[in-house]
């Protein structure tokens, strides 16, 4: 009976969490007419002429392609420097290390506004405006800590012991770390790999600042085209449903991931 | 846990810090030269001392756009962890239930932030949003455009709606860290749900509540996009934010010197306010369970 | 490839500058003497880094403070900020 009422309440939640989500997908099988003409729960006349609009015009469809590209280097870029700094701050002392650690977090508490002026110029020195490099080195500023934070928790979760007895069984540092560890916190990685990616996916600011045309995000796409033409908000729905399907995809493949690594260890 | 001492794990961590500082630092020292100088284009520009930060301090509307701020961060603060952590309890601890939980908890997260905006625009607008027109049609006038009330209401559903989630699947990770063991030894010891959480799960969950409370507090102090897609920090002044009022200073008024100054002055207070919250949370209950 | 954008001016430099040789001071003395949490004044217990920027991060609110309570030269606001970064890294 005290299950019953749990899982009630919680469907009860999810039940208003997706309701925003159903009534934008509800607007996107519909043309703006139809939107304006009259209220309906669902959609009556069904069309696919707002999503067919999106995957002809290039100016839609490169927006999402962009964005995946870059979305996909930084969570590399920052998987691949953030692993072994955790080891370091889970295992090791050093000089500074609190102090860096907290500095690293500071890094997500600068308000974006004025320092994207100094961004865009620091970029363009390096001449890598409107490339997908530029956003993925700069979503690096706050998605390198975030891993190295996440990931530190992973790996204290991990005993010391099964380090000290890899090195006296001879393992070299790579050679643990690729063969032994890595493994061992495998579901930890998928765990820090989707909050990259999800930060880096929703971020609009920086993105926009950093593009023109040839890497410009999906989410600066659609501010530029409604403010152009009016409102349609049929299309405005379809392409913010589109926006959710990459990061949909996303979790339904590390779901399992998630759930082990989410059992793993403290995070 | 014993650390090793070894300064040579600093290798490990230079590739973090000199990507990390690229980004950062260079961004940070040009702002600060922006702060004292009054700059008309390029190559000319005047160095005016602190006049900046005096006029920045003394602008009466900044002050409400952060008391306004304090009270939105607060209040999400309030709404958000609670809810978050109930809502982890709540979820199923294996089987499909889980993974599916997870998917459904993750999915306001992996949307743009403009575009969470947009929804709730499409949500709430009284011609045709499904929750405009039912609460048009229970016969109280909805128009978050034009109440300031009603704007900050559909706000806090909004920011709740879009970040509970993030919370809860942080307590969740917290809550299936806790061996098993744990639960069995508090039944025999006969401990009611009360106890068992505040003496065992809460406890437990100290470290990812607090990545939760830090995360939520930078992100929803910095807030932008949200509000201001939504509202346009409207009706009147009433939900202008900081991040929204420093936009209208830098890009509206292209005053680059005291927005400069204004950002400085923003990033402190947050500073201060994460650096101590750090503290509290890894200082609180030291030496519990572990 | 120019950094004219930067807007360098000389205060802001020497700031820089001195901001960076404390930090590097703190570095060599750390490597020389490791320095041990200990219990001061302050609530919490720290190591020198920790107090460092405790005493830089209250410097720096001194000097806010002092801008916007008062109308008097921030020169008054520089001595006040050096004996509370003493005192916090005496006393703290």
């Amino acid at each position: 009976m005290k299950i019953r009422k749990r899982t009630i309440a919680l469907l009860i939640y999810f039940f208003l969490l997706m309701l925003p989500i159903y009534w934008m997908l509800n607007m996107s099988f519909r043309s703006n007419a139809d939107i304006l003409g009259y209220f309906a729960l669902y959609p009556k006349d069904i069309t696919f002429a707002n999503y067919m609009r999106i995957f002809t015009d290039k100016a839609w469809y490169s927006g999402y392609l962009n964005s995946m590209i870059y979305v996909t280097i930084n969570t590399l870029i920052s998987l691949s420097l953030a692993l072994p700094a955790a080891y370091a701050f889970s295992r090791y002392h050093f000089v500074g290390d609190g102090q860096i650690f907290f500095w690293l977090l500071t890094n997500r508490m600068a308000p974006a506004a004025v320092f994207l002026l100094p961004f865009f110029q620091l970029y363009s020195t390096f001449g890598l405006i409107d490339t997908h490099i530029a956003v993925a080195l700069a979503h690096c500023l706050f998605n390198v800590p975030l891993a190295v934070w996440i990931l530190e928790g992973f790996m204290s979760g991990v005993p010391k012991e099964i380090d000290e007895t890899a090195y006296l069984d001879g393992y070299s540092f790579p050679r643990f770390f690729i063969r032994v560890f890595l493994p061992l916190i495998r579901s930890g990685v998928g765990v820090t790999a989707f909050f990259c990616f999800m930060f880096s996916w929703v971020e609009l600011l920086i993105a926009r600042t950093l593009t023109t045309t040839n890497a410009k995000p999906i989410a600066a796409t659609m501010t530029r085209t409604v403010s152009a033409g009016g409102l349609d908000w049929g299309l405005l729905a379809a392409a913010g449903v589109l926006t959710i399907v990459p990061g949909a995809l996303v979790i339904w493949f590390v779901r399992n991931h998630m759930a082990k690594g989410f059992a793993l260890g403290r995070v | 846990m014993d650390k090793w001492e070894n300064n040579r794990a600093w290798f490990l961590v230079l590739p973090v810090f000199f990507i990390v500082a690229f980004s950062a630092i260079i961004p940070l020292m040009t702002v600060v030269n922006y702060s004292v100088q009054d700059i008309f284009g390029p190559g000319q520009r005047v160095f005016v001392g602190t006049e900046w930060f005096e006029e920045v301090l003394g602008d009466k509307r900044l002050h409400d756009a952060l008391w306004r701020q304090f009270l939105f961060s607060g209040l999400v603060l309030l709404i958000e962890i609670p809810l978050g952590v109930v809502i982890a309890l709540l979820m199923p601890k294996k089987g499909w239930g889980a993974s599916a939980s997870l998917v459904i908890l993750a999915l306001p997260l992996l949307i743009p932030w403009n575009v969470i905006g947009t929804i709730w625009i499409i949500f709430t607008r009284p011609d045709i949003g499904l929750l405009g027109a039912a609460i048009n049609t229970m016969g109280i006038a909805f128009d978050h455009t034009a109440s300031p009330i009603q704007a900050w209401i559909t706000l806090m559903f909004m920011e709740v709606w879009h970040w509970t989630p993030l919370v809860a699947l942080l307590a969740y990770a917290g809550l299936q860290a806790i061996p098993e063991a744990y639960y069995q030894a508090a039944k025999i010891d006969g401990a009611s749900a009360w106890s068992t959480f505040k003496y065992i799960q809460l406890p437990k969950m100290r470290g990812v509540l607090t990545i939760a409370v830090l995360l939520r507090f930078m992100d929803s102090f910095l807030i932008y996009a949200e509000p201001f897609v939504l509202t346009g920090g409207g009706p009147g002044n009433t939900t202008t934010f900081l991040s929204i009022y420093l936009v209208k200073i830098a890009v509206g008024q292209f005053d680059l010197g005291p927005a400069a100054a204004f950002s400085l002055i923003y990033f402190l207070i947050v500073l201060l306010f994460s650096w101590l919250f750090y503290q509290a949370l890894q200082n609180v209950g030291k030496g519990d369970v572990k | 490839m120019t950094l004219e954008w930067m807007a360098w001016t000389l205060p802001t430099a020497a700031f820089f500058l001195t901001i960076f040789c404390m930090l590097v001071c703190m570095t060599i003395w750390q490597m020389a003497s490791p320095s041990i949490p200990r219990r001061g004044f302050l609530p919490i217990s720290t190591t020198r880094g920790d107090r460092l920027f405790i005493g830089l991060l209250g410097s720096a609110y001194i000097h806010l403070a002092w801008l916007g309570f008062t109308d008097l030269s921030i020169w008054i606001a520089f001595p006040i900020a050096i004996v509370w970064m003493i005192v916090v890294m005496r006393f703290g």
